[in-house]
């Protein structure tokens, strides 16, 4: 175990703990920023600078600082090391040059953007950002090209942070897509026009920090502050996949299947195209109860809470009052505990 | 002039073949410390000699090479980092071509320290043909029987391959060279681990400079105490020079560190003074990446020192008067040298060799050429050099590898000194954008 003081906070977690985690387990608004790490995608992070903190002291053994800021998601603690973050200037400052960085080719075209109000990139630069920018030039933009049916790829909205690279790596028995050029002509394409298309290939739509990967089963349909999650699952007979979900209710109809989230957007399980793209009627899952979104983003507002409702309680109900909570969801599921 | 330790031999007719460089005492390196020394021993002598990485970072090699973690039953490997792309450094790529036995000897004593049984050269893609000489040169050591099973019945065995790049600047810097060398795309690694835990295919590496290793021959021949008596201080040895520019000798040159830069520029036993008669304005010591600085500070440093070609003299007053001896990619600017243009051109060069991993340099390399080249062109504003230094500033630190400082240094350092310059453009646009204007005045100093 390894005891480490972040924004004056103590914490201890086990050897080999990123300081992004340690952080995480303290909670609340100390936590840095991730736009490219996700923890359940091996080899990500370190790429978008977001999490860059100060180590005023690297361990016990050796209290000398760090020359450089460094990529919290990244760095593993070391007993006694001392870590600043919201406390230093320097930092924040340094956050929000990313913030401006990640902007100035970003086309902020937030208002037609599907992932608006639940993206990473507008929580950061809402957080850290400043209201105006010193970008004159013309935004980079990119050749449109169809990865098939069910992905939407918008690479102007981009901010590569390889996510999707790894999940196609480490989810799907052949990665076809990957990144091309350099520099910030980069972009992520399949080279040769190819459809991105294998069981787990949707995945990549819930890494995606911003708006660069959509549903297009999804897509224009609705703001999704205006939708309603509630968390259901399937016996779904998908190899290497359990089934539970979120979906997103706008009145009767599921407007979209999502994997289920924690607090900083990193999926619980993965789910499978099955699951996400064909299942879409109340009466193909089993509901669990309103899903609870403790994110800070738009998403987390504007849609009131229901109660959450144990699992058990749904499986015992008699299968009259399933089936009209099938017909009619997420309204009566909050009246049934009453 | 100075010793010549690498280059005594370069114009010898045939000096690229092995019966031409053995006589003239080549592979003797590889007996002495096969036959009377033990790796350990080998290190040992390099730690001595004082030599320090020659292409750019200056780090010990000795104890870059003491840091190599040795796990038991673990393979280790030495590589050569020859993907020499920095502009204005060219000493690489002349040393291979005319003495690639000195990199084939450099690279079997160097992998006998390190017990690596499997080394790689990676060479420059563009350098297509120094890649065939390479080839043909090792060659001729396996048919030696320098390289192989059993190199001179020592029991130590060594493969050597070159591996060609593709034509990526940043695949010179060393993880983006190794994952480039696994195959994979040339992106720089987040560090720690260090490729000395974690290098190659995950295996302790040491990764060292073509002239780095060429080094280790003169001082296995000679003994690391010969060696540290050449050169300052701590910058012992001699140095390959590729100097460029407005000079009326320009080339490579061997020189023992500690020669004064005034004496390198205007000697004739080197660059024999500024072409057409004309002033000296500014010098990159360094490579493209290293601060640029004006004449005043580049011959005599803050204190009124003469400025010398060693690590230390070239660095004294850090960023704000000082420089860095680099890779030794020595571009001397005449008078006429628009120094924006010429940052404009850096600029340039970073934004499309930028790999693209990590936002700020990604992002920032692009505008700041694009404020450039409206500052070159006429359209800028004074606004626009403060947000070039705001912008260098972003970058600078906060990158996965040192790609984003070498495209931040050489900007803050034009605003630094030639600041006068960069406001000309905006307040004369006209006479500043006319063919061969150049700003005349003088340089800020301090």
């Amino acid at each position: 175990m390894a005891k480490i003081t972040f924004d004056g906070i103590e914490v201890e977690v086990p050897d080999g703990t990123t300081i992004l985690n340690a952080a995480r387990q303290i909670g609340g608004g100390i936590v840095p920023p991730a736009m490219c790490y996700y923890t359940p995608l091996k080899g990500s992070g370190g790429k978008c600078r977001a999490c860059l903190v100060k180590v005023s002291a690297g361990s016990a053994k050796d209290p000398r600082p760090m020359p450089k800021l460094v990529a919290s998601c990244i760095t593993t603690v070391q007993d006694g090391m001392v870590v600043e973050n919201t406390i230093n200037q320097q930092v924040m400052d340094v956050r929000k040059g990313i913030v401006e960085m990640l902007l100035i080719n970003h086309p902020l075209d937030c208002p037609v953007c599907d992932q608006a109000g639940e993206c990473s990139l507008q929580d950061f630069a809402f957080e850290h950002g400043v209201s105006t920018t010193r970008y004159e030039e013309e935004r980079r933009t990119f050749e449109k090209i169809d990865i098939g049916p069910l992905i939407q790829l918008h690479m102007t909205r981009c901010i590569l942070c390889y996510r999707c690279v790894y999940t196609a790596d480490q989810l799907t028995p052949e990665r076809v897509h990957g990144v091309l050029g350099r520099g910030d002509a980069s972009e992520i394409g399949t080279y040769i026009e190819n459809i991105i298309d294998n069981e787990f290939s949707g995945n990549v739509i819930d890494v995606c920090p911003v708006g660069a990967l959509t549903d297009k089963t999804f897509r224009f349909k609705q703001r999704v502050w205006f939708t309603k999650p509630v968390n259901a699952h399937r016996d779904c007979k998908t190899d290497k996949c359990n089934g539970r979900v979120t979906l997103w209710y706008k009145g009767k109809d599921v407007l979209r299947v999502t994997a289920r989230k924690d607090e900083y957007g990193e999926v619980k399980e993965w789910i499978c195209n099955e699951c996400r793209f064909d299942k879409k009627e109340t009466s193909d899952w089993v509901l669990e109860g309103p899903a609870h979104i403790n994110r800070a983003s738009v998403i987390a507002q504007n849609h009131y809470e229901l109660p959450v409702v144990n699992p058990q309680v749904i499986q015992d109900l008699p299968e009259s009052t399933t089936r009209e909570l099938e017909r009619n969801p997420p309204l009566r599921l909050g009246g049934l505990n009453n | 002039m100075g010793r010549k330790l690498l280059t005594e031999h370069i114009n010898v007719e045939g000096i690229n073949t092995f019966e031409v460089y053995r006589k003239h005492g080549g592979y003797r390196s590889v007996e002495k410390a096969l036959k009377t020394m033990t790796p350990d021993e080998v290190v040992e002598e390099v730690k001595k000699s004082g030599l320090r990485g020659r292409g750019g970072a200056g780090f010990p090699t000795g104890m870059k090479w003491s840091f190599l973690a040795k796990p038991e039953g673990v393979p280790r490997y030495l590589v050569c980092n020859a993907d020499e792309s920095e502009p204005g450094t060219f000493k690489d790529r002349q040393l291979m071509s005319k003495l690639p036995h000195l990199l084939i000897e450099g690279m079997i004593t160097g992998s006998y320290a390190l017990g690596a049984r499997t080394s790689y050269i990676y060479i420059r893609g563009e350098l297509l043909y120094v890649l065939r000489i390479l080839e043909k040169a090792i060659a001729e050591a396996y048919a030696a029987g320098f390289l192989g099973e059993n190199i001179l019945g020592s029991g130590y065995s060594l493969d050597l391959h070159v591996h060609p790049g593709a034509g990526a600047y940043i695949c010179g810097e060393e993880t983006a060279l190794l994952e480039s060398l696994e195959g994979k795309r040339g992106n720089p690694r987040n560090k720690p681990p260090f490729p000395a835990v974690q290098g190659l295919y995950a295996r302790p590496t040491v990764v060292n400079n073509v002239e780095t290793i060429a080094a280790v021959v003169p001082i296995i021949n000679e003994g690391g105490d010969e060696y540290a008596k050449l050169g300052v201080g701590k910058s012992t040895g001699t140095k390959l020079i590729s100097a460029c520019g407005h000079l009326n000798k320009p080339g490579i040159y061997e020189i023992e560190l500690g020669v004064p830069v005034e004496e390198f520029i205007y000697s004739d036993e080197y660059c024999g003074g500024i072409w057409k008669g004309r002033d000296l304005k500014a010098v990159v010591a360094g490579g493209s990446s290293v601060p640029i600085l004006p004449k005043e500070l580049i011959l005599k440093t803050a204190a009124g020192e003469n400025r010398l070609m060693t690590y230390e003299s070239l660095s004294d007053g850090g960023f704000v008067t000082g420089t860095m001896l680099g890779s030794g990619g020595f571009i001397a600017m005449d008078e006429t040298t628009c120094i924006v243009k010429n940052t404009w051109n850096f600029s340039r060069f970073y934004h499309h060799e930028s790999c693209g991993q990590c936002s700020p340099c990604r992002e920032g390399t692009g505008w700041m050429e694009k404020v450039l080249h409206r500052l070159e062109h006429g359209h800028g504003s004074m606004h626009d050099i403060d947000l070039l230094v705001s912008v260098a500033k972003q970058i600078e630190g906060n990158t996965i590898c040192p790609l984003g400082e070498a495209a931040a240094w050489p900007v803050a350092a034009a605003v630094r000194h030639f600041r006068h310059e960069f406001e000309w453009h905006v307040t004369n646009p006209k006479e500043a954008t006319a063919p061969g204007a150049a700003y005349r005045g003088a340089a800020v100093l301090a």
